[in-house]
């Protein structure tokens, strides 16, 4: 005999309603536990951000026209005098103590603070010019790497050892690069200590990120367009630079974003190849020759962080220094970043499958 | 005319165009064709018919030469001619074949280009870019293709936007720009529903008076409605070849009779 309705009514309803208050408890449990985890990440990104946009700003910004602190975005590094003067107190720069004190006879007694004065236009500068050199050097050798590994490579054991060796120097922590840099570059080339030795490195270092990220974008085309290109009479290399490339081109800027990051951050790679404390001419000064350029040091942004937060004594004037650098930092590596996505978003509309 | 190499036929023939003879190929260490011997006339559409893994569209990818992107791929034995030449001869340039040979695909692959690059592509790599010349091919291709009516106004967007029917009489568009003798197509309709695959049928029929057409399909229907011969393939053999009306009506092979009467495949 079945069971009666009743029956069958009762035992759903206890599968239905009666679910025990502790399994609901632990599935909430461990919902808050996730979103705790979440929230921690968040949190600490938030302060990182917050701390340096705070302090930083004060040092970039002004609250009078022309609200941005010029003298900190295109002076040089310099001794910072802080005095009194007929009751007033004065903090200057270096060149402005010096023209200040001209057409006065008395003596001024000042306390100076090395790196805490001017500003840090040579970083900047250096830094761009870091990032756009070590770039095209990355780019090129990553994306000629891809494409043989992606379009022209049999699979067997040569490609399984250079994959290998990829994602090995992936690993690579980066003051090896530097070591690396410094003996290859510096020494045995003997560039010394210049734009080029770092540009090298610092590609070197970010090589295996573009190589992997553009093989794999070009993987994810379709094999459909290719074959069709085949099928209308083109190379392999046709194929490639018109059926490839322009598809595979949003997914290689994706991860050079992440190589402009890391190059214009790392400072390890470029302290012995490429980085000086200090330089009194900016890199397109004094050049004999064209070339010039590239076999030169260059004052850089991360290495500027590193001089005015270790190697000097620390006081407030310095902290100034080092949350302003910090926050200009930022911004140019996010602007870097948001460029490229720009265009990524630009070429993603146009190529769409 | 040359005598056949297989299978008697019966009524009036073309001349042949392809032949394939003691033909054996491989993929690694799997032979995925077996001596196969065949005839293709002019003017005609063949159906190449069988069921999946028999070998139909591998032999069909033999003809243009595509085989050759896939590394393990190897001819054992026998040759293909095209108007007697031998295509597999080392002295021959694959990407001119292919453009003699066009190719139609299961799934339509139009490029993330607008509908006019997508019909000029295979004269742009070939380096034609006379406006003029552009221009006509894509008129031309686009009505042989049965697509100009509804995109003439809107040549400029992306062959993307196309329905799944349209994205395939663009592909057959942009095969005919380069001016194959020699269209292959591989499952054409099999994404397309039945509107979509009326209209590329009736296609078909026009595109014989100027092209040689073969076409791999797993729909009986349409190989008895579309082609003049129908070549029934099993397990990389090929079974039996014949005039579509013999084949469907009497075949001579139970094994083919026994497919075409959804006995097993």
């Amino acid at each position: 005999m079945s069971p009666s309705k009743t029956v069958v009514r009762e035992s759903m309803e206890k599968s239905l309603f009666g679910k025990s208050t502790k399994s609901k408890l632990v599935e909430r449990l461990v919902f808050a536990l996730f979103r705790l985890g979440t929230y921690f990440v968040l949190l600490c990104a938030a302060t990182i951000f917050v701390d340096i946009v705070y302090k930083g700003g004060k040092t970039v910004f002004r609250s009078e026209f022309p609200f941005l602190n010029v003298e900190f975005l295109s002076d040089s590094p310099q001794t910072l005098h802080v005095f009194e003067y007929q009751g007033r107190k004065y903090e200057m720069s270096d060149s402005n103590f010096r023209s200040f004190r001209q057409g006065i006879d008395e003596p001024i007694v000042t306390e100076t603070y090395a790196y805490s004065g001017g500003g840090i236009w040579p970083c900047i500068a250096g830094t761009l010019l870091l990032v756009a050199g070590a770039m095209i050097i990355a780019m090129t050798l990553g994306v000629l790497s891809a494409i043989f590994l992606s379009e022209y490579s049999r699979p067997g054991k040569i490609l399984n050892a250079v994959r290998l060796s990829i994602l090995n120097l992936a690993g690579v922590p980066s003051i090896v690069f530097g070591i690396f840099g410094m003996g290859m570059f510096v020494l045995a080339f003997g560039w010394n200590v210049s734009l080029i030795a770092g540009w090298f490195t610092l590609a070197l270092m970010v090589l295996p990120i573009i190589i992997s990220a553009s093989e794999e974008s070009m993987r994810a085309i379709p094999q459909g367009m290719r074959d069709a290109s085949f099928a209308l009479g083109a190379t392999q290399w046709t194929t490639i630079r018109t059926n490839v490339l322009p598809y595979a081109m949003p997914g290689i800027l994706t991860s050079s974003i992440i190589g402009v990051a890391r190059v214009a951050g790392e400072t390890a790679p470029i302290m012995f190849t490429a980085a000086y404390a200090l330089r009194d001419q900016l890199p397109w000064e004094g050049l004999e020759r064209w070339y010039d350029l590239f076999f030169q040091g260059v004052m850089a942004l991360p290495y500027h962080i590193y001089v005015v937060s270790a190697k000097i004594p620390q006081n407030e004037y310095t902290s100034r220094m080092q949350y302003g650098t910090a926050f200009v930092f930022l911004f140019i590596v996010a602007a870097i970043a948001l460029s490229s996505i720009l265009l990524r978003i630009r070429m993603r509309k146009k190529y769409r499958w | 005319m040359d005598t056949p190499a297989v299978e008697s036929h019966r009524g009036d023939r073309n001349p042949s165009l392809i032949r394939i003879s003691d033909f054996d190929f491989s993929y690694g260490d799997k032979q995925a064709l077996f001596d196969i011997n065949m005839d293709i006339a002019e003017h005609e559409v063949t159906a190449f018919i069988g069921p999946s893994g028999c070998g139909k569209s591998t032999l069909l990818r033999c003809i243009n030469r595509m085989n050759d992107l896939i590394e393990s791929a190897r001819i054992d034995r026998g040759k293909v001619e095209v108007n007697g030449l031998d295509i597999y001869d080392e002295r021959v340039d694959a990407t001119e074949l292919r453009k003699r040979i066009g190719m139609v695909f299961q799934k339509s692959n139009p490029f993330p280009k607008s509908i006019y690059e997508n019909v000029i592509y295979g004269l742009r790599i070939q380096g034609i870019n006379r406006k003029s010349e552009l221009d006509e091919t894509v008129e031309r291709c686009l009505k042989g293709a049965a697509l100009w009516e509804e995109v003439k106004d809107r040549l400029d967007t992306s062959g993307l936007s196309l329905s799944g029917g349209q994205q395939q009489r663009l592909c057959i568009a942009r095969a005919m720009a380069v001016g194959p003798d020699v269209l292959l197509m591989d499952e054409p309709c099999s994404a397309l529903d039945p509107v979509a695959t009326a209209k590329i049928e009736e296609l078909i029929h026009e595109l014989k008076n100027d092209y040689t057409i073969v076409i791999v399909t797993h729909n009986m229907q349409q190989a008895a409605r579309v082609s003049d011969r129908t070549a029934f393939f099993y397990m990389g053999n090929l079974i039996e070849m014949n005039a579509t009306d013999q084949i469907f009506m009497s075949p001579d092979k139970e094994q083919t009779e026994a497919y075409i009467s959804g006995r097993f495949g």
